[in-house]
């Protein structure tokens, strides 16, 4: 059974600027988005609508598109931007010291912001 | 309040649409829904059924909706049951399998069958189809007839209307020769005119199939098995399969046996219920409705909408008027449209009419009173969708007649498109408007594919995908003057392209987030980074500032990615031409890492598929070939013929010509992909007349270029761009040609479009004849492209960002 503790992921560096990484924590895995601002996010690791990898995916500020099939979603609420009906689950992160902190106990997937 | 129990009985085309319009009704919440159907699997498009036939389609290609779909909506299926009675007084239906379901609303959509004339011999004893006859409206009979096929030589279809004559086609591609036997004097009267069914006759004939007008069969011959055919003039055509396919006959019997009235099929009223029980509703080929039967898919659609908002209560007035018969289909490869009545039946009925009986050209429209009354389009049916929403509205049409035949004056689709009125319906299957369609693309829908998903456009024969293609293209590729934002090259930089490329030359910008930062709008659209990384590729060459994040993920690592996360690998082959070594050694790699699937490409490569990203960069160094770029908007191949060197017909050295393309233009990245081909004979076997670029040898050491052909999902010869005189003047004015292309092409603007908006002439004018006097620059630029190239896969060694091959990293600290 996960803790609901935080986890170190590991170093921001290990996330090129602009790009996600697939993480594993436990059993679960996690796609970590390192923004050109600098911020650090973390979702689901699979699209809603086919299971693309979202790591792989490409970032525009905080807007996520899946590289399968161009569905987008905005990384800080998870919500779906090209279809409201899907939405991703998040973890909330924070970054200290140059190491990425992960609480592994997700927010609901949503769907469109109200 | 508790749901009340909804059974449909039938779950052909009629049935599964009637219950997704429930659906999109909320009728989840409303209902519990029990469905009957015969057949063993979920509902499968009918209308399709020859692709079985020909082998096409397998079962679960023409499947609409699967099995999953059922449980998926909480619908309870009884698959391979037929209802054998309804029990009005206790509302229950019973099963030939003894399953008993209880309903509060009942929908009969138990469609038809075929329908085998009477003729003696037709049956054994037992009742049962003579060994040899078959039916032609299920799955099963398909393969049944695929089956006997296979053991046949001669073939006949009994019935000439849409159904015989693709299934009469299909027995030519199973290896039967092939006869058609027609009642009637041509050839699908019910759509079509003497005159047109006599140029259709033609038009078959040519395909090798024999057509018999005027025949009434009146015996199958044969003991045991089918031998032969005796017609009612005493003649006789020996056979060994007979396919009757001479029309439908409603599946009624469980409306008489329930007690509803029954004339040709269940009489129903406008809200498409029974006469006799308001809780019964009827729909499809087994109702009848003011009179009439419908067999065509769209008025059994807009019977099921009617039904679903009835019994939903959405619109307690929701009636059925009929249908005015209207229909655009495909027969054999001819394109067929075809409205209301095909021969004038008033005085005053004014008929206009244009033949070319060479191309199979035919058009025909009857006016009364201004209206359309009736029409027959066959092999060009451009006008089709304008007649057709004439004809179903009654219209008043234009006083030119001539401009309701043909486009005059405006020989592109594009204005075709931007006349088209937005009300104006597409696909005649689900009813989907131009109006429908843009919303959807509007709605983010990138692709007619996804168009075709979201609206069911092209979903239905599929006679009209391909002008949906054409239309969703049309809109994405935006001609539409009233918003100049279609122009831009991406959306958040107001600029086109020509003009972004001089900014970013003027400012210097070599990098992705540069142009964001000092053009943009403060929005950074993730699917505009790879579009202006291919532009800036194009402008800066060896300059360019390379950040990775704005690639797509393929650019990223190299390979292509798949549906399921993996990538396939394809090394380079120049001209589909390697070395034995070569060849083993891609076996050897494929052995190794467990290759789950070798694939032949089309563009003549090994395709390895399925493999990790985390095994990339070990599979690049195991095979030491260079890359092949399948992954990218690039040079991506040229295929090639075996030429000279062994061919006993090749004019020109197509295949060396293919490998010093292929190494000259190797990684250059263009607007979208650059598919390539050499043929050393106009015979074509490399296909170079359907490619972005294609060379033709013709003799004499010259080579035709052809430019913006396509053989994708949309089909386009390519324009003969020139003829040069030798392989060196074909390598220049296709290279030319490309970096014209690179320059201003719009971002993933195939050639086959780019050639349409551009239009040949300019083309020709600025790469041949120099006439904006650019060449030296174009020339240059190419030049300089090259030199710039590098071997991505030599990342294997060195990667370019943190991780880029780890397809998961563990967290540092687990718990």
């Amino acid at each position: 059974m996960m803790a609901s503790t935080e986890v170190l992921l590991g170093f921001i560096d290990q996330i090129p600027v602009g790009e996600g990484r697939t993480f594993r924590v436990a059993d679960l895995e996690i796609a970590v988005f390192h923004t050109a601002e600098g911020a650090v996010y973390a979702t689901q690791a699979f699209c809603p609508h086919r299971q693309g990898p979202l790591a792989d995916g490409l970032l525009g500020g905080t807007t996520l598109m899946c590289p399968l099939h161009d569905r987008t979603f905005d990384l800080r609420s998870g919500c779906g931007t090209s279809h409201e009906q899907l939405g991703l689950a998040t973890y909330p992160t924070r970054v200290s010291d140059g190491e990425i902190w992960l609480h592994p106990v997700p927010s609901p997937a949503r769907e469109a912001a109200e | 309040m508790s749901k009340q129990k909804l059974v449909v009985v039938g779950n052909g085309m009629a049935g599964a649409r009637a219950v997704e319009e429930v659906l999109a009704r909320g009728g989840a919440e409303m209902f519990d829904i029990v469905m009957f159907g015969e057949e063993p699997y979920g509902n499968y498009n009918r209308i399709l059924l020859s692709e079985i036939l020909n082998g096409i389609q397998d079962a679960d290609g023409i499947t609409m909706n699967p099995l999953s779909w059922y449980a998926e909506n909480g619908i309870t299926l009884h698959a391979g049951h037929r209802v054998e009675k309804i029990d009005r007084a206790a509302k229950i239906v019973i099963s030939n399998g003894g399953v008993r379901a209880r309903y509060d609303k009942l929908m009969i959509a138990t469609g038809s069958r075929a329908f085998i004339p009477p003729m003696q011999g037709v049956r054994m004893e037992d009742g049962s189809l003579k060994p040899g006859v078959f039916g032609y409206r299920t799955i099963a009979d398909c393969q049944q007839i695929v089956d006997y096929a296979r053991r046949s030589k001669i073939a006949v279809t009994i019935g000439g209307g849409l159904l015989g004559l693709e299934a009469a086609r299909s027995m030519t591609v199973l290896g039967c020769e092939s006869h058609v036997v027609h009642l009637a004097g041509h050839l699908m009267e019910m759509q079509l005119d003497v005159a047109a069914g006599g140029i259709l006759k033609k038009t078959i004939e040519g395909m090798d199939i024999r057509v018999h007008t005027s025949k009434l069969t009146t015996e199958v011959l044969g003991t045991d098995k089918v031998e032969g055919l005796r017609f009612k003039d005493g003649t006789e055509l020996p056979c060994d399969l007979v396919l009757v396919a001479a029309g439908i006959r409603p599946n009624s019997e469980i409306g008489q046996l329930s007690g509803l009235t029954v004339e040709r099929a269940i009489v129903v009223n406008d809200h498409m219920q029974s006469l006799d029980d308001r809780d019964i509703y009827v729909v499809g080929e087994c109702a009848q409705h003011r009179g009439r039967l419908y067999g065509l898919v769209a008025p059994l659609y807009e019977q099921a909408k009617v039904f679903a908002e009835h019994v939903t209560r959405t619109n307690v007035n929701a009636a059925y008027h009929g249908s005015k018969l209207a229909t655009k289909l495909k027969v054999m490869g001819v394109e067929l449209a075809s409205m209301g009545i095909t021969d004038p039946t008033d005085d005053n009925d004014e008929v206009v009419q244009f033949t070319e009986p060479k191309r199979g050209t035919y058009k025909k429209l009857i006016v009364r009173d201004g209206r359309l009354v009736g029409g027959i389009l066959m092999g060009d049916i451009g006008k089709a969708p304008f007649l057709m929403q004439a004809f179903a509205q009654d219209a008043p049409l234009p006083e030119e007649r001539l401009s309701l035949m043909f486009d005059l004056g405006t020989p592109s689709a594009k204005v075709t498109y931007d006349e088209m009125p937005a009300e104006t319906q597409v696909c005649n299957c689900n009813g989907v408007t131009k109006a429908g369609i843009a919303a959807s693309v509007v709605a983010g829908a990138s692709s007619s594919k996804a168009v075709m998903a979201q609206t069911r456009a092209g979903m239905g024969c599929g006679a009209c995908k391909g002008e949906v293609t054409e239309l969703v293209s049309w809109l994405l590729g935006g001609e539409v003057e009233e918003d100049p934002s279609v122009h831009y090259y991406v959306p958040t930089i107001p600029m086109r392209k020509p003009e972004l490329m001089r900014e970013v030359v003027a400012r210097g910008l070599k990098s992705v987030s540069s142009v964001f930062r000092e053009l943009g709008n403060g929005e950074v659209d993730p699917s505009a980074k790879p579009a202006l990384a291919s532009l800036l590729i194009t402008v800066w060459k060896g300059e360019y500032e390379d950040e990775r994040d704005a690639r797509f993920i393929n650019d990223r690592v190299h390979a292509n990615i798949q549906k399921d996360g993996t990538f396939s690998v394809i090394p380079e082959m120049p001209g589909g031409v390697c070395t034995p070594d070569e060849l083993v050694r891609i076996g050897q790699v494929a052995q190794k890492y467990n290759v789950p699937l070798v694939k032949l490409t089309g563009g003549q490569r090994v395709d390895l598929v399925g493999l990790k990203k985390d095994d990339l960069p070990k599979i690049w160094s195991d095979l030491g070939f260079k890359a092949g770029y399948a992954w990218g908007k690039s040079y991506r191949t040229c295929k090639s013929c075996i030429g000279t060197d062994f061919c006993r017909f090749g004019l020109g050295d197509s295949m060396g010509f293919a490998q010093r393309i292929e190494r000259r233009y190797r990684g250059i990245d263009s607007p979208a992909k650059l598919k390539l081909a050499t043929a050393g004979c106009p015979r074509n076997c490399s296909e170079a007349y359907v490619k972005d670029v294609g060379f033709v040898a013709v003799g004499d050491g010259k080579w035709e270029i052809y430019v913006g052909g396509a053989a994708g999902a949309h089909i386009r010869k390519g324009d003969l761009l020139f003829t040069a005189k030798d392989e060196t003047e074909a390598m220049l004015i296709g290279s030319r040609f490309m970096q014209f292309y690179r320059e201003n092409a719009k971002w993933k603007e195939r050639t086959y479009t780019f050639m349409e908006r551009i239009g040949l002439e300019r083309v020709r004018a600025v790469v041949v004849e120099d006439s904006e006097g650019i060449c030296a620059d174009l020339d240059a630029a190419m030049e300089a492209s090259i030199a710039a190239t590098v071997d991505p896969w030599l990342e294997a060694v060195a990667p370019k960002t943190a991780n880029q091959f780890t397809s998961v990293i563990p967290a540092k600290e687990d718990v």
